[in-house]
């Protein structure tokens, strides 16, 4: 393993018990994430997969090991994590916009309240974003109005305003129609593209394949396997892995 | 006939559910009962609302000291009755804190409106938090979570998206609340205060006419409370219907 400081994240022997030990749901989690990778996070369900994820913001605290990001042990209590979750964007399975604010509202509320640009400098960011995500139309609707695609391309948006190092995606189109998750799909594909360093956890075996750059599988609350796209989906190692596959491909 | 019924109600004994024969004399301290009786709940509920706010927040809150003492003072104001914190902070507190008698509207006696609000609004500050409590509750933790994400601090979150949302969830049980309160706060009459409830009894014992001044009492609570409570079920029922997510 390469020294610290040189990867955007770092995450060290992370462990997480639930329900004070009595569920253990990640266990001794390692791995590195540099500036533009494009990871997935791949395994059956109740592997670990959005605990793991949820750990890089400390939307869940580890209960042993060590997260760094841009060299910064964030998990260290006496982090502002504040600070930190500004740059790293998230975008959740069940989108959870504001549903008492318009989506500009929504877009808008992170980097004008915490004074990191003026309410028109916000709104003119926002509009190019929405533009970029062909919602520029939807500005002033209220999110109950909009499709679960349409909501979950906000949800991206509302993150990317905050101009983020990194984004974090917790199953981001598990909870769309069929019919939706294409377009939600593509507007990821042009974040990686971009060079956007992204994690994703995700059902969409295609879409790990096709964007990412490393898979990383999971199963019981730990990592099992981690290889190119190539390598995981044409050699798997793992018996685990390739139960796995054999079931999803 | 009108005659007849005329000489039946005038013949009413003074024991009878029908005689109302105190009204023209001390119909008076009815009027001035429910306007009492009115300010006093709805000035309480409001005096609430804020000590509400803080103890359902530090029930809610990871220390557990802070949360231990907001669910000690919870436990407490439910678990004793309302006459007996009404009667320490009457006789206790405002012993020694002497409240200069005012009148209000000609009628409202402060020396002694004031420290019943004040236990009514203490009473009812435990029972509105946990109204508070559960309407934030109610509000999708993903919400929190995404503010959190966003890097806004917890106040922040809770302020900006958290409460907003659970006002929905809060206000047609605080209104209920302050139908409660309309009722509960008749028990002030017990310390001389003139809602309600001691225009009644003084009409009763003035008149020597024994139950129409209490009976009138219940029709007048339940002319407030009934149609109140109807209200509030009705745009509790329009506020769930817009509720989407």
């Amino acid at each position: 393993m390469e020294t610290s400081g040189k990867h955007l994240i770092e995450v060290n022997q992370v462990t997480k018990q639930f329900n004070a030990g009595t569920v253990r749901a990640l266990h001794n989690c390692s791995f590195t994430i540099d500036k533009g990778d494009v990871v997935a996070i791949i395994g059956p369900s109740g592997s670990g997969k959005s605990t793991l994820l949820r750990c890089l913001n400390l939307l869940e605290t580890p209960n042993s090991g060590t997260i760094l990001f841009d060299g910064v042990e964030i998990t260290d209590p006496k982090v502002d994590i504040d600070l930190h979750r500004r740059k790293m964007g998230m975008v959740f399975q069940h989108f959870n916009l504001f549903p008492h604010m318009t989506v500009m509202k929504n877009i808008t509320l992170a980097p004008i309240r915490l004074g990191l640009c003026s309410r028109e400098e916000a709104e003119k960011r926002a509009m190019v974003l929405l533009e970029r995500v062909g919602l520029a139309e939807k500005a002033n609707e209220f999110p109950v109005r909009l499709s679960g695609g349409q909501k979950q391309r906000i949800a991206i948006v509302r993150a990317l305003c905050m101009e983020p190092e990194v984004m974090l995606f917790d199953e981001p189109t598990s909870a769309l129609d069929p019919e939706m998750v294409g377009e939600v799909l593509d507007v990821m594909k042009d974040l990686a593209r971009e060079g956007m360093t992204m994690v994703v956890v995700t059902h969409e075996m295609g879409f790990a394949r096709e964007v990412g750059n490393r898979i990383i599988f999971m199963a019981d609350g730990a990592i099992l396997e981690e290889n190119s796209p190539q390598e995981f989906f044409d050699h798997p190692k793992e018996q685990r892995t390739i139960d796995f596959l054999s079931k999803v491909l | 006939m009108f005659e007849a019924i005329a000489a039946w109600y005038e013949a009413l004994p003074p024991t009878s559910f029908f005689n109302f024969h105190f009204l023209p004399k001390y119909g008076i301290y009815f009027v001035q009962g429910v306007e009492y009786t009115i300010l006093l709940a709805v000035v309480s509920v409001l005096l609430a609302v804020v000590p509400a706010l803080l103890l359902a927040l530090m029930r809610l809150s990871r220390n557990g000291l802070v949360r231990g003492l907001s669910g000690a003072y919870i436990s407490v104001i439910r678990s004793t009755p309302l006459l007996v914190q009404l009667s320490i902070i009457f006789f206790g507190v405002f012993h020694v804190i002497r409240i200069p008698s005012i009148k209000l509207f000609g009628f409202v006696d402060l020396s002694y409106f004031i420290p019943g609000v004040v236990a009514l609004a203490l009473n009812s500050s435990a029972y509105v938090a946990e109204i508070f409590r559960a309407g934030i509750l109610a509000v999708d933790s993903g919400q929190m979570e995404a503010a959190r994400s966003l890097g806004l601090s917890q106040w922040q979150g809770m302020k900006l998206v958290v409460l907003p949302q659970a006002v929905k969830n809060i206000l047609p049980a605080l209104a209920n609340e302050v139908v409660t309160m309309v009722k509960e706060s008749s028990i002030c009459m017990v310390l001389g205060m003139q809602d309600l409830m001691w225009g009644a009894k003084t009409a009763a014992s003035s008149s020597f006419i024994t139950i129409g001044p209490y009976v009138l009492a219940a029709v007048i609570y339940f002319a407030i409370n009934f149609p109140a409570g109807k209200a509030i079920e009705i745009i509790e029922r329009r506020m769930r219907r817009g509720d989407q997510r």
